[in-house]
């Protein structure tokens, strides 16, 4: 047995192999046995945008990071301390984010002269040809060692072949000094009907790890300690998964029911298949023939008094364009999940950008403004989600909610809530008429808002539409007056939630000083981490993070005039940029990142420092 | 026709002047769409609906204006989708009784995907498409029922666009209910309602509708006594297929061909093709009766009920699922949903 294991702070671990290698499972039950250690942690998976993408190839590389530690993890990390390549064509995909010291597990069975051509190695192989010198190569042949493992048992080769993921599983558990009991436990359950493959894993997890455990050459053990996380009952939760359970809570707590229309689309269908598997909280799900169904059959659920809800992403937002229009008009409650992903058009669906917002914000013919809310990390989804579902309902109005490909497919640990600490969402139907009165649908209360009357209510019977109504009585009007009222008024509604939200509190930094850092969405894990660094480092930074893109929070003026510079870093080409100058006139310096990707941290420290060294000459 | 009360709303005492608003009516004088209007109040009152459990949803189009004329509840919603706004309306409150109006164009141009999936769904809703194959609201453009050849504004050497069928789109969307009326036969067009309403799924009436601005008369030889019985032929469950001023012509089943006969020369009722509504082979042929009434030796063009059968409604087994989920899982519980199944405790 080798001595006692080094103490790592933190590690980032990419899981990269073929689509069929299993790296997804693989990465997923290390990180479940991470969090058991207590370590904080964030993932992000990196799919292939082809489902089945030829074996071996570069198209075909699945990965899935892994950043844990024993301090506060906001992100799931820049380079990799070490990656495993299952073939040629993995490695050389990823081995350009791999740490300069980094260590590189490989499946040397992977590098055959087949494997080699796919990935585009011309007559040279990387194992041999010394451009992997520097960094600490760990090779085995892998898929041999698996099939030896498993020489006694009666499974065919491709199935023993589909054991070798357990392998590296096994391998990496002794490295990083954790138990098996847990991975065991799942690999039961899952194969409980299936004894032959429950025993080939098992096996193949083992020879894994007494392969780390007796071979000279791995000998070096490392542990990363728990992480001060606050006390309490965590899970993990992934943003898509999030995101469907913050809905949920909001039409229960709202008391009425979900309905939610969508249409799949990459990023954004896991939330429909997610909801589809609530039914029993009276979720209905609708499978619609086209973006602009979906969400037109959500509005025609909320004028009969459902929680209305689609969801999408980049392309089929601006495809809901019109419909969303008449839901302000109408002024229905409406719920639009975009999970960005990378555009113009079709553009990158499988990878992560921030350029709907200017599309959620100005995306619909006239004058049509409607809030927008935000989600920064994966678990944050949840009380954004809820929070779109209670200004839907309580301003009678379509919200729309922006998330991303990477918090929506990335994971981390969340200390969740109890449902009955969550307050409920106050919901007022207008009531029978028998007075004799007439019913002014259109008459609003001291906060511009007017009543959720649906049909079936006695003595409510009334028209709604998309044509330009009168105050009030909401016939049709084409008064020139009235509509400039309407218009205005409409307007005047959305803007009012600025005064009933909470004023917006620094992440970190104090309220004066030389840069303020300000973002939205998902780049807030980057942003948390080099303020954090940059303070630590005597720096005067600090870092503010918007949940409401319409309207601003009140005090947002007040706290950018705290700083000398404003920087505003964005997964797109400056659109937040646009809007904080538009309304604060504040000459604030964009930071853009547009390759599908997110920002990583060393690269955003850099810009920040070089604009500290302006401020501060 | 079987004329049947709607057991919601039977005994309200709604008269056909309690289902028109106080807005001033806006189509042009002498449309078609003043009966249409006039026979759905009165079809409404005959049925004992309950207008606060009625709803009306439209799309865009002179049509679509019917909602604002209807003392119940209504949406004018946007251009081609109201199928899918009523939808979303069915499957928040099945109670209520949704009437869809459309037109040609809402209905079969920009709204042609959600016609096709609306009626496969089938849904407990009623479709009114107002029939006038010509654009309207927009002032006279060709639409997808306009003729080949048809000169408007847009298309001023001639229509290229062959135009669509809209019963054969239904029964090709496995429609469960698919009739056709007109606005010129009152009480044809109110007996077809009646109809609709009884329908339990998603009923389809095309109703051809006369556009006295832009196409007068484009139904003229269907709707006009001089030659109406030669080109009509109204459908009854059960009995032959006569029409002819008359009523001296039948229609017989040559093979797979409907053929023409004469019953004053060797043919009698008996020999003649009988209407089954519930049978879709005879249906779908019937949906082919499409001639142009010019054109020597045409066949007649069907009115009434074509097709109908029963399906389960899509809201029905929404509904039903969510009851077997909930007998399967028990009710919901949020603080269960959060927790997922897999925790860990940090100290």
């Amino acid at each position: 047995m080798a001595t006692k294991p080094i103490v790592k702070e933190a590690v980032t671990i990419k899981f990269a192999g073929d689509s069929g290698d299993g790296m997804q499972l693989t990465g997923g039950l290390f990180t479940s046995n991470t969090a058991l250690t207590g370590s904080d942690l964030a993932t992000y998976p990196d799919f292939p945008a082809e489902i089945r993408a030829p074996a071996g190839t570069l198209a075909g590389v699945s990965g899935f990071q892994i950043h844990f530690g024993s301090h506060k993890i906001f992100t799931p990390g820049d380079q990799f301390d070490v990656l495993v390549a299952m073939n040629a064509a993995a490695l050389k995909t990823n081995v350009d984010r791999l740490d300069k010291t980094g260590t590189v597990i490989v499946n040397a069975d992977g590098f055959d002269k087949k494997n080699l051509r796919l990935a585009k190695y011309e007559d040279t192989n990387p194992l041999e040809d010394g451009s992997l010198d520097g960094y600490d190569v760990i090779q085995m042949p892998i898929t041999k060692l698996t099939r030896d493992t498993l020489a006694d048992s009666s499974l065919g080769m491709k199935e023993k072949d589909r054991c070798k993921n357990m392998f590296v599983l096994g391998f990496l558990y002794w490295k990083y000094s954790r138990s098996m009991d847990e991975t065991v436990d799942w690999l039961r359950g899952k194969f409980a009907h299936k004894p032959e493959i429950l025993n080939a894993n098992i096996k193949v997890l083992k020879s894994g790890y007494n392969f780390a455990n007796t071979s000279e050459t791995f000998a070096t053990q490392y542990e990363v300690k728990a992480a001060p996380l606050q006390s309490g009952t965590y899970r993990g939760i992934m943003g898509n998964e999030a995101l469907v359970m913050g809905l949920i809570t909001g039409a229960q707590k709202a008391g009425i029911p979900l309905f939610y229309g969508s249409y799949p689309i990459t990023p954004a269908s896991d939330i429909l298949h997610g909801l589809a598997t609530y039914k029993h909280f009276g979720v209905k799900t609708f499978q619609a023939e086209d973006e602009i169904a979906a969400v037109c059959a959500a509005i025609g659920a909320s004028y009969g008094g459902n929680l209305g809800i689609t969801g999408t992403s980049g392309p089929g937002l601006a495809l809901k364009g019109e419909a969303i229009g008449l839901a302000m008009i109408l002024e229905l409650p409406l719920v639009i999940c975009n999970v960005q992903r990378g555009g113009p058009s079709t553009g990158l669906p499988t990878k992560t950008e921030q350029a709907d917002l200017l599309q959620a914000m100005y995306g619909r013919n006239g004058e049509s403004p409607i809030p927008i809310v935000s989600a920064k990390s994966p678990a944050d989804c949840f009380e954004a989600a809820f929070e779109a579902c209670r200004i839907a309902i309580q301003h009678m109005t379509p919200v729309v909610l922006l998330s991303d490909g990477y918090i929506a497919n990335g994971s981390e640990p969340w200390l969740f809530p109890s449902a009955d600490d969550i307050p409920p969402i106050k919901v007022s139907f207008s009531r029978e008429k028998s007075n004799g009165t007439p019913f002014m649908p259109y008459s609003r209360d001291e906060n511009l808002i007017r009543e959720w009357a649906i049909p079936g209510t006695p003595g409510l019977a009334h028209r709604i539409g998309g044509l330009e109504k009168e105050a009030n009585t909401g016939n049709v009007s084409y008064d020139p007056a009235n509509h400039e009222y309407m218009v205005k008024t409409r307007a005047a509604k959305v803007d009012k939630i600025a005064e009933l939200i909470p004023p917006l509190e620094l992440e970190s930094g104090d309220p004066d000083g030389d840069l303020l850092m300000l973002g939205w969405g998902s780049t807030f894990g980057t942003i948390q981490s080099v303020a954090r660094k940059l303070s630590t480092d005597g720096y005067k930074v600090a870092h503010a993070h918007l949940r409401y893109l319409h309207p601003f929070q009140q005090n947002l003026g007040a706290i950018l005039a705290g700083y000398k510079r404003v920087l505003i870093p964005e997964i797109n080409n400056g659109q937040l940029s646009k809007l904080i100058r538009d309304r604060y006139l504040i000459d604030v310096v964009q930071y853009n990142k547009i390759q599908g990707m997110p920002i990583s941290k060393s690269e955003l420290e850099y810009a920040a420092k070089e604009l500290l060294a302006q401020i501060n000459d | 026709m079987a004329v049947q009360a709607d057991i919601k709303g039977e005994g309200n005492g709604f008269k056909a002047k309690d289902f028109a608003t106080n807005q001033d009516v806006r189509w042009c004088p002498g449309c078609g769409d003043y009966s249409i209007l006039k026979q759905v109040q009165s079809v409404f009152a005959e049925l004992g609906l309950d207008k606060d459990q009625v709803a009306v949803i439209s799309g865009i189009g002179c049509s679509s204006r019917f909602p604002y004329y209807m003392e119940t509840y209504g949406m004018h919603s946007i251009h081609g989708r109201a199928p899918a706004f009523a939808s979303g309306l069915k499957m928040a409150n099945p109670e209520l009784s949704v009437w869809v109006i459309t037109g040609d164009g809402d209905g079969f141009s920009i709204g042609g995907n959600h016609m096709l999936h609306v009626l496969r769904r089938n849904f407990d809703l009623n479709i009114l498409v107002f029939n006038n194959q010509i654009y309207g609201l927009t002032k006279g453009q060709y639409s997808p029922t306009s003729e080949v050849q048809k000169k408007t504004k847009s298309t001023p050497m001639g229509s290229l666009d062959y135009p669509v069928n809209p019963s054969a789109f239904a029964l090709g969307a496995s429609a469960t209910f698919v009739a056709r009326s007109m606005d010129r036969d009152p009480k044809h067009l109110k007996a077809t309602l009646h109809r609709s309403n009884a329908h339990k799924g998603t009923s389809f009436l095309e109703i051809y509708q006369n556009c006295n601005i832009y196409n007068d008369g484009a139904f003229f030889a269907f709707t006009e006594k001089s030659s109406k019985s030669e080109n009509c032929l109204f459908l009854e469950q059960g009995q032959p297929l006569v029409f002819g001023m008359e009523q001296d012509k039948g229609v017989t089943i040559d093979g797979l061909r409907p053929t023409i006969v004469d019953l004053n020369n060797g043919y009698s009722k008996g020999d003649l093709w009988i209407h089954d509504e519930e049978d879709i082979f005879k249906a779908s042929m019937l949906a082919r009766f499409f001639d142009d009434p010019a054109v020597e030796g045409h066949l007649p063009r069907p009115f009434g009920v074509l097709y109908q059968s029963d399906r389960p409604a899509y809201e029905v087994s929404m509904f039903d699922q969510l009851d077997n989920a909930r007998s399967q899982k028990g009710k919901g519980d949020l603080n269960e949903m959060i927790a997922g199944s897999r925790t860990w405790q940090i100290k």
